[in-house]
């Protein structure tokens, strides 16, 4: 902001530095945006909805700018009045000073101040709350974007990266509305104005402050290249560091277990000391920055004095001009350093509301427009008919399947890694849409009812178990809209699980990591089978939902879930087929296609290939 | 944190006073500036004297030579005590961590240890620069702004004690409502990354359960959470500024107007008052800057908490004052007697009363169910956790008493999650045994069955392994594993559920080329395959928690209830035979 009049000082270290984002200064190089304009523009759009309020903090920014360019002048009169009282006085004259018109300029310049104050801070406290509103709608929309996306776009993209976009994104467009964009006009307010106030003042004067700017540049570009490299080697020294506090961290028990910790230390130290040296010198260059253009604003002002000095002795200039100018000085560099900063903070906010823009622009899930109302009385009969599906359009996994389940049946899916097992549950449950034939639970096509309601049809428990950070009880309870502890403890029970919550320090009340670390994966899987215990639904998938239980617990389960399973339909992937042997209908897949089917003793009586799987599992 | 800054310091407290120094000599020169020029004008202008003018432009030109200098000096100093301190506390971090049992960092966590160790102690040292540069600058100023001012125009100071109360208040404000304000952000912006990063990892689980909705307004409640304090924030910001300057511009007021009346008594002179002006400014901006600490500091602190937080987590494991010497001891003769481990707190004890004993040649297995306590067993063997009740034996003597780092070296651990380091295969055997020779390091990969595809791969044993080990099998990674644990050729071996990615045929054929080797030591094998344990010379069935029976597989099968049901459980009764 450029109200700072009274802002005379040298003063090589600017408020604005310290506010920079993340890392040290001038670390890493900033990103661009890849259609500039049209990206800004959009950004833009966001903005139109406060158009009207924009169009205030523009008015006030600019006036609020002006006062400041003005109000040294208008001290500069009331400097001239006592400087010409000061002369007389050590003149020896009678002393004069003309008090009454020191009153009406001061009396103005109160009213700038006043002014310059409001309208800054009603410029900022407006700008706060459009900005804030645009990120809270912008991280709302992304939000329920994530909701209406299919499941390929979350396999095809890193979580980490959907992430940064979501925060880090959104946070560095937030701090670029709320800051630079006011500041862009200010400051370019401020810096023609006081180029016409000092040329109007002294042209000679002037000639000196805008000499002093090429200089400063080259200074700061001069320096700032050095110091990358040393930044470059500091990023370099300081991933691999991290990378090895990463690695030792997450072995820590093979560490310990080999007595590798004096060895890792001394690594670390060494690595440690190569970070030292780096960030030391590229800390040492880049600081040095900042006290160097401070002396060449400090020289333009020492000259400002001497020049100025003389001027007041000729009379071709008044003292309060000198004053004025001198403040004139200051006001000038620091906008002009800041623009430089500025035209990178636009930049990169542009490029992350590009990444955010195509996250917006993904495609959705499609739903058809006519729906079919789901089934009160949920029978379970399942049926593919000549289905056909790839992940990618070049390659089909799934050709021509057909399967009929009964309702009430279990269905057990089994074969090697690859076969597509998991891929017949993607699609069962809409999470890929298939390419041609149809799917139809209790007759009605999976695609003419409302994904939620479809859903809302199965139970789901997977291999991959997924545990929010929140307490054990909460993690049970997730499928089920009421939270009954009693019911919890059922649930636990029945999954095997409920003493094992009794020997953690806080039993039900255990809060789980994100990732889970207390607990063991043969766990984590018992807790989600609890999960689906609880939420009673009519039909259920197990897809490896046991592979890490041990088979006395998972068979001990499986007679728990019995009762559960009893007249519901459900899908049971399994790699140990000794849980699978009591299966209604069997499916053997391989390369995508069902090569055989039926009962465990149909298919154990002739060669098959179930009955090679099976034998080569109890092979000694 | 000043706590950990102080204790980190040590080494660089001589850059660090030169530092400060030479920051204080910048300060001072700076504020000299207005000094001489305020004789200039009063002296060189208004006298009409342009040598003076000129000697006095001379002299400034020293002072902000002599002012860079310093700054220079100053830039030097402090990059490296502020770098050093990063570098001090890192490692002091990372020998702690060193240090703690493995039940210790769980409490942490992994990750969140990892984001200590790396961006809080990144935080906390960009705070350190920051207060080096400008922090201390700022008081300076302000002192030294008020004495220059009080000393040129002591007549005029009185106005600065009217404008400092209602600045002390306004940053008084600042501090007491300010504070909160940050600290709740850095937590609102985390509660928003977590219910984000949660939502992408359980995407599929979240639409199986149709919580899409439950989960957007979790996110909604969070989101506008965070914009409700970030707009608190951004508008206290806001209005701070143009406060603080009206005060001091209403000050610079009442001075023209109060010291133009002084000026006609003869107290003062017109350059005097431009430089009181300017010192004024200058306590304006030592006060913005410290009002940045508002910014910078809160988030240093709460790292820095975090940073203490494991500080203050003291290792659960000890060496002993004096330790048992572990040369006298004969390996392979291990103990349990009447162990029992609960974590703090819990209401059931993860085991109970374990007792038995092994000698060298023998193979103890360990089966049970998941959670039953197998893993936490054989943990308390190389002392990852300290058993709560009963003793541990090592030939007679309580591990306890013996040196961790000693102890371990008698154990080849496999563990359950098979960890591989970035390296070379060779390295990563090496790791059981640094001196190992190429041909030791074959051999154990031999055994291993773990020869065939690294001698596949490109470069054999000196290929690279990413980290993570991601680009070998979860089975090769085991086998991998289990070739470090050989290459030692321990006392004691720990298989935990080392064998369980292997196909039936890999497991039967390692364990075959396993136990020809191994008949020295003693060997624990925890499994889920009865098939893997099934010629142990002992198998213990743990049942939750406790003992449900000791024996070989012939006696087991007809005295062992719940290893009947394991073994049924795998096998028909008919191939059980």
């Amino acid at each position: 902001m450029a109200d700072n009049n009274t802002n005379r000082q040298s003063m090589p270290v600017r408020p604005g530095m310290g506010m920079r984002r993340g890392g040290p200064p001038g670390s890493r190089p900033v990103e661009k945006a890849k259609d500039f304009k049209g990206s800004l523009k959009r950004l833009l759009t966001y903005l139109g909805a406060h158009r009207f309020l924009i169009l205030i903090v523009f008015v006030m920014a600019i006036l609020s700018s002006l006062f400041g360019v003005l109000s040294p002048k208008v001290l500069a009169r009331a400097m001239n009045i006592l400087y010409d009282g000061f002369v007389t006085i050590i003149g020896g004259t009678r002393p004069e000073i003309d008090f009454a018109a020191i009153a009406k300029i001061l009396g103005l310049l109160a009213v700038l101040y006043l002014l310059n104050a409001a309208f800054s801070y009603l410029q900022s406290y407006i700008m706060a709350g459009i900005s804030q509103n645009v990120i809270y709608r912008m991280r709302r929309e992304v939000d329920e974007k994530l909701t209406k996306l299919p499941i390929s776009y979350f396999d095809q993209n890193a979580r980490g990266d959907i992430l940064s976009r979501i925060t880090n994104d959104i946070d560095n467009i937030g701090n670029t509305l709320q800051q630079a964009a006011v500041q862009v006009i200010t400051s370019s307010v401020t810096v023609v104005g006081v180029l016409v106030m000092m040329i109007y003042i002294s042209p000679l004067l002037a000639l000196i402050v805008v000499l002093s700017i090429p200089l400063t540049m080259l200074i700061t570009m001069g320096i700032a290249k050095k110091s990358q490299k040393y930044f470059t080697k500091q990023w370099n020294d300081l991933g691999n560091l991290n990378g090895h506090i990463e690695e030792m961290f997450t072995g820590a028990s093979v560490v310990k277990a080999y007595g590798y910790e004096d060895e890792a230390i001394r690594k670390f130290c060494e690595q440690n000391d190569a970070l030292y040296e780096n960030s030391r010198k590229a800390q040492f260059i880049s600081g040095v920055i900042m006290p160097l253009t401070g002396t060449v604003n400090n020289l333009s002002y020492v000259l400002i004095c001497i020049v100025g000095g003389m001027g007041v002795i000729n009379g071709t200039i008044s003292f309060g001009d000198v004053t004025a100018f001198i403040q004139y000085q200051k006001q000038f560099s620091q906008p002009i350093t800041q623009m430089a900063n500025l035209m990178n903070v636009l930049q990169s906010a542009v490029a992350s509301a590009e990444r955010v823009f195509e996250l917006l622009d993904e495609q959705e899930e499609e739903e058809r427009a006519e729906l079919v109302e789901k089934p009160q009385a949920v029978r379970g009969e399942v049926v593919f008919d000549h289905v056909s599906f790839g992940y990618s359009p070049e390659k089909t996994l799934i050709k021509d399947m057909n399967i009929h389940v009964q309702p009430g049946q279990l269905v057990a899916i089994v074969g090697p890694t690859g076969a597509g097992k998991t891929t017949l549950v993607n699609l069962l449950m809409r999470f890929y849409e298939i390419g041609s034939g149809s799917i139809r639970v209790d007759g009605i096509d999976i695609r003419d009812l409302k994904r939620e309601d479809l859903r809302d049809i199965f139970g789901m428990v997977l291999q991959d178990t997924w545990l929010f950070s929140g307490t054990i009880s909460d993690n049970i309870a997730y499928g089920s809209p009421v939270k009954d502890q009693a019911k919890v403890r059922e649930a636990a029970q029945s999954a095997h699980i409920h003493r094992f919550i009794k020997t953690l320090s806080e039993g039900y009340d255990t809060i789980l990591n994100e990732e889970g670390t207390n607990i063991s994966q043969g766990q984590k899987q018992l807790l989600t089978i609890a999960r689906a215990m609880i939420s009673q639904p009519d039909i259920l998938i197990l897809d490896e939902a046991t592979s890490s239980v041990d088979t006395r617990t998972e068979l001990m389960i499986q007679k728990a879930m019995e009762k559960l399973l009893k007249g519901r339909t459900s899908f049971v992937i399994a790699h140990r087929l000794s849980t699978i042997r009591n299966a209604d209908l069997i499916l053997v897949m391989r390369d995508g296609d069902i090569i055989e089917q039926g009962t465990h003793e149909e298919l154990m009586g002739k060669p098959t290939f179930y009955a090679q799987l099976y034998n080569s599992q109890f092979a000694q | 944190m000043f706590q950990l800054i102080k204790r980190n310091i040590k080494g660089f407290r001589l850059p660090m006073i030169l530092s400060v120094v030479t920051l204080v000599v910048h300060a001072v020169m700076d504020l000299y500036l207005p000094t001489i020029n305020a004789n200039l004008t009063n002296n060189g202008m208004a006298r009409g004297d342009i040598p003076y003018i000129i000697r006095m432009g001379a002299l400034m030109m020293g002072a902000v030579a002599f002012s860079t200098i310093a700054m220079i000096g100053s830039s030097y100093f402090s990059s490296k005590t502020a770098m050093g301190l990063g570098k001090n506390m890192r490692e002091e971090f990372f020998r702690h961590v060193q240090s703690l049992s493995k039940g210790d960092i769980d409490k942490v966590g992994t990750a969140s240890l990892i984001t200590r160790g790396t961006n809080d102690v990144q935080q906390v040292t960009n705070a350190a620069v920051m207060m080096l540069r400008m922090m201390l600058m700022a008081p300076t100023m302000f002192i030294g702004g008020i004495v220059m001012a009080w000393q040129k125009c002591p007549q005029l100071a009185w106005i600065i004690l009217c404008a400092l109360p209602p600045i002390a208040l306004l940053m008084l404000y600042m501090l007491k409502n300010g504070l909160p304000l940050f600290k709740s952000i850095q937590k609102k912006v985390d509660t928003v990354n977590q219910v984000v990063r949660e939502y992408l990892s359980g995407i599929r689980v979240i639409r199986a359960f149709c919580k899409d909705t439950y989960e957007t307004e979790r996110f909604d409640i969070a989101n506008l959470d965070l914009k409700e304090v970030s707009l608190k924030v951004a508008r206290m910001l806001a209005f701070m500024m143009p406060v603080l300057m009206l005060i001091i511009n209403a000050t610079n007021i009442a001075i023209v107007w109060i010291g133009g009346h002084y000026m006609l008594d003869g107290k003062v002179e017109v350059g005097d008052l431009t430089a009181f002006i300017t010192y004024v400014s200058m306590i304006l901006i030592s006060l913005m800057l410290m009002s940045m600490m508002f910014v910078v500091l809160p988030r240093a602190s709460a790292s820095a908490d975090r940073i203490n937080e494991v500080f203050h987590i003291e290792s659960t494991v000890a060496d002993p004052e004096s330790a048992a010497d572990i040369r006298a001891l004969r390996g392979g003769y291990v103990t349990f007697d009447d162990v029992s481990f609960s974590y703090p707190g819990a209401d059931m004890p993860v085991l109970e009363h374990i007792s038995f004993s092994t000698k060298p040649g023998e193979v103890t297995a360990i089966i049970g169910g998941t959670g039953c306590g197998k893993s936490t067993l054989i943990n308390l063997l190389p002392r990852f956790y300290d058993a709560t009740e009963g003793r541990i034996l090592l030939d007679g003597v309580d591990i306890r008493e013996l040196k961790q780092a000693e102890l371990r070296a008698k154990i080849g651990l496999v563990p359950q999650k098979s960890f591989l380091f970035t390296g070379t295969i060779a390295d990563n055997v090496r790791y059981g045994k640094q001196d190992a020779t190429d041909e030791e390091v074959t051999e154990a990969l031999k055994t291993a069955q773990a020869y065939d595809f690294v001698s596949e791969m490109d470069e054999g044993i000196h290929t690279q392994v990413t980290q993570g080990g991601t680009n070998v099998s979860g089975g090769q990674r085991q086998r991998l594993a289990i070739a470090r644990a050989l290459v030692r050729k321990p006392d004691i071996y720990i298989f935990d559920d080392s064998f369980s990615a292997l196909d039936f045929q890999t497991d039967a054929a390692l364990r075959k080329a396993l136990f020809a080797q191994i008949h020295d030591s003693s060997v624990f094998i925890v499994a889920q395959r009865v098939s893997t344990i099934m010629n142990a010379d002992r198998i213990i069935v743990l049942n939750d928690g406790v003992i449900a029976g000791t024996g070989t597989h012939a006696e087991l099968m007809k005295t062992c209830e719940v290893y009947r049901e394991i073994v049924y459980s795998q096998h028909s009764e008919s191939e059980v035979g």
